[in-house]
């Protein structure tokens, strides 16, 4: 027999979900990090933020499952590390990203391992660890849309974003 | 024949109760001949007569429409019943309280029959009656009245479909159920995702988020009005719990880094999820009451997506610890963990059946993802449905049906599909929808 109370809840969740919808939470504040520096290269100021996306090199770029730093990678980074320890009023966030192939929690994880490596490799080039956050978008956020393997070897990546206002 | 006496005084005293049985009409007490056997692999569709219920006045008759036409739906989609054109009808039914002439119904094959009425009361509440009929055998197998609010007459609907499924199955039904998803709006690059909640059958949509932050692999409570759920919000990504009747939000636990991949056990009083630890992910519970967490893994791997058995006892989650994604088993407590999946390529996203009987999962070989089931033994693994690409089941209360989505570049849509394989369908949403999770029966 069903009880009139588990008929009369469902009234009460159409009530409140107008509630549900006042519950007003604050803009993402992470910083876009999906659009690279557009200026012509070198025309950047040196030590700005454009500086260092387009004279440096913002990411790196992973093998498929993989949390590897390649060659060309750790090259990338060495200039990261570089350019950080020239302009050390700068804090930054190392963002993981992963691309679609592979279930979303997973892919959070594996986000979190690639912004983890970035993040290691800096420190291992005496970059202070208090300077850096790490985040995972995981596969939320990739950068090339396409369902093929040349977009997915672009949103295979971790992502050094200069935090705004440091 | 008019319902005897007797059966109207009883009715009229259940009126203050809100639901109860429709004395059956019939004299006989009615066998259980007509049964619908759902274990077999491949059963006929029964087809089933639904007449278009009687509108007690002329301003109920839309209603009645509806709720005819919404218990009609739900049986079609279960795949397990037809229901008979209604042009094909001889006998009309005006009064619901008559016997049906069994005649005119075997004549176009209809072995079950349901009737009922929509009645305005005089405190504004709707009255909804039905009786279902076993045709061949010229009996009542079930009548129930129910009373309610005229906004709710979904409900009502829904209710009754899972009567008429529990009685021609022997099996609870899952129509009176709720599916909480992730609504996603806005280009694939910068998708804006938003917490919803819809009927199962994906009618009356609503949002319980506005899409500032982002929302993942929102799951339901199965004990009560609750959502736990992973967000992007003003610091790390955390595990919130959301309560849908209040609109109250909080983060789960007081964790160190980024927690992710949460579930519900099943008596709701605890939410498992995956806790960041530089390079690893590990396993972590905490219970609502005490505040209290507990780890649950300790390994270099990627330990995520955790599930309970409906028992309690066994947690059933993802590692890569043996260098590729499989499905382990553990004690709830926490100990020794035996990988039960051994089929081609990785398993991911396992969720243990509410009957305890599979562990559906997202597998990935070859390049495709399928939807599959497995023993909680690790033995019989099917894949129910492949593709690129196929991710994150979820049990209808019953056990027997999966709700997963699917993209296939456009975008990812929800679909059903039995534990059998059969019977695949889409569920239509307002805009692209992923990561459903169904809710217990609500009643």
């Amino acid at each position: 027999m069903i009880e009139i109370g588990n008929i009369l809840r469902g009234v009460r969740i159409a009530a409140v979900l107008g509630m549900g919808l006042a519950i007003s939470a604050c803009a993402n504040q992470v910083a876009d990090s999906n659009t690279p520096g557009t200026s012509a290269a070198g025309a950047a100021t040196p030590g700005s933020q454009q500086d260092f996306v387009v004279n440096v090199g913002d990411r790196v770029f992973f093998e498929s499952d993989s949390t590897e730093l390649t060659a060309t990678s750790r090259a990338t980074l060495d200039k990261q590390a570089q350019w950080l320890t020239a302009h050390g009023q700068y804090r930054f966030t190392v963002e993981g990203h992963a691309d679609e192939r592979g279930t979303r929690e997973y892919n959070i994880a594996l986000g979190a391992r690639r912004s983890q490596a970035a993040r290691d490799y800096l420190i291992s080039r005496g970059i202070q660890a208090s300077r850096m956050k790490t985040i995972s978008y995981g596969k939320e956020r990739p950068v090339a849309v396409c369902n093929d393997i040349s977009c997915w070897s672009q949103n295979r990546r971790a992502v050094t974003v200069l935090n705004a206002g440091s | 024949m008019n319902i005897n006496r007797l059966a109207m005084n009883r009715r009229r005293l259940l009126v203050g109760a809100g639901a109860g049985a429709l004395a059956a009409i019939a004299t006989r007490p009615a066998a259980a001949a007509l049964r619908l056997e759902i274990t077999q692999g491949n059963p006929q569709p029964m087809p089933i007569a639904l007449p278009e219920f009687v509108a007690g006045a002329p301003a109920e008759a839309e209603v009645a429409r509806n709720v005819t036409s919404i218990i009609s739906g739900n049986l079609q989609r279960s795949g397990l019943f037809a229901p008979i054109n209604p042009a094909a009808f001889t006998e009309k039914i005006t009064n619901s309280d008559t016997v049906p002439r069994f005649a005119d119904w075997r004549v176009i094959n209809a072995q079950a029959l349901v009737t009922g009425r929509i009645t305005k009361q005089p405190d504004g509440r709707l009255k909804a009656e039905f009786r279902l009929w076993d045709v061949f055998a010229g009996q009542q197998l079930d009548g129930k009245q129910y009373f309610t609010t005229t906004d709710n007459s979904r409900r009502i609907a829904h209710i009754i479909s899972d009567a008429i499924y529990q009685t021609l199955t022997g099996e609870k039904g899952y129509f009176d159920s709720r599916i909480v998803f992730v609504d996603e709006t806005g280009p694939k690059e910068r998708r804006i995702k938003r917490l919803a909640i819809m009927d199962q059958d994906g009618v009356g949509t609503r949002y319980l988020t506005r899409g500032d932050d982002l929302v993942l692999t929102p799951r339901f409570n199965p004990s009560s009005q609750e959502i736990t759920y992973m967000s992007y919000g003003q610091s790390d990504p955390r595990v919130y719990l959301l309560n849908i009747e209040t609109g109250q939000r909080e983060i789960v636990g007081n964790f160190p880094g980024m927690t992710f991949a949460p579930r519900f056990s099943a008596d709701g009083q605890r939410i498992i999820m995956s806790l960041q630890q530089g390079a690893n992910s590990n396993l972590f519970v905490m219970d609502l009451r005490s505040k209290q967490t507990t780890r649950l893994t300790d390994t270099p791997a990627i330990d995520t997506g955790p599930c309970y058995s409906p028992d309690g006892k066994y947690i059933c989650f993802e590692s890569d610890r043996g260098g590729s994604q499989q499905i382990y088993v553990m004690p709830a407590t926490g100990g020794p963990a035996q990988r039960i999946s051994f089929g081609e390529g990785n398993h991911s996203t396992p969720v243990w059946s509410p009957r305890g009987d599979f562990i559906a999962f997202t597998g990935q070989a070859k390049g495709q993802f399928s939807i599959g089931v497995l023993k909680p033994d690790g033995s019989g693994e099917r894949l129910l449905t492949s593709g690129y690409h196929n991710e994150g089941p979820t049990f209808a209360p019953n056990g027997r049906v999966l709700m997963f989505f699917r993209d296939l570049g456009q975008g990812p849509s929800l679909f059903t599909i039995d534990v059998t394989g059969r019977n695949e369908l889409k569920i239509p949403t307002p805009s692209l929808a992923s990561d459903p999770a169904w809710s217990p029966l609500l009643s």
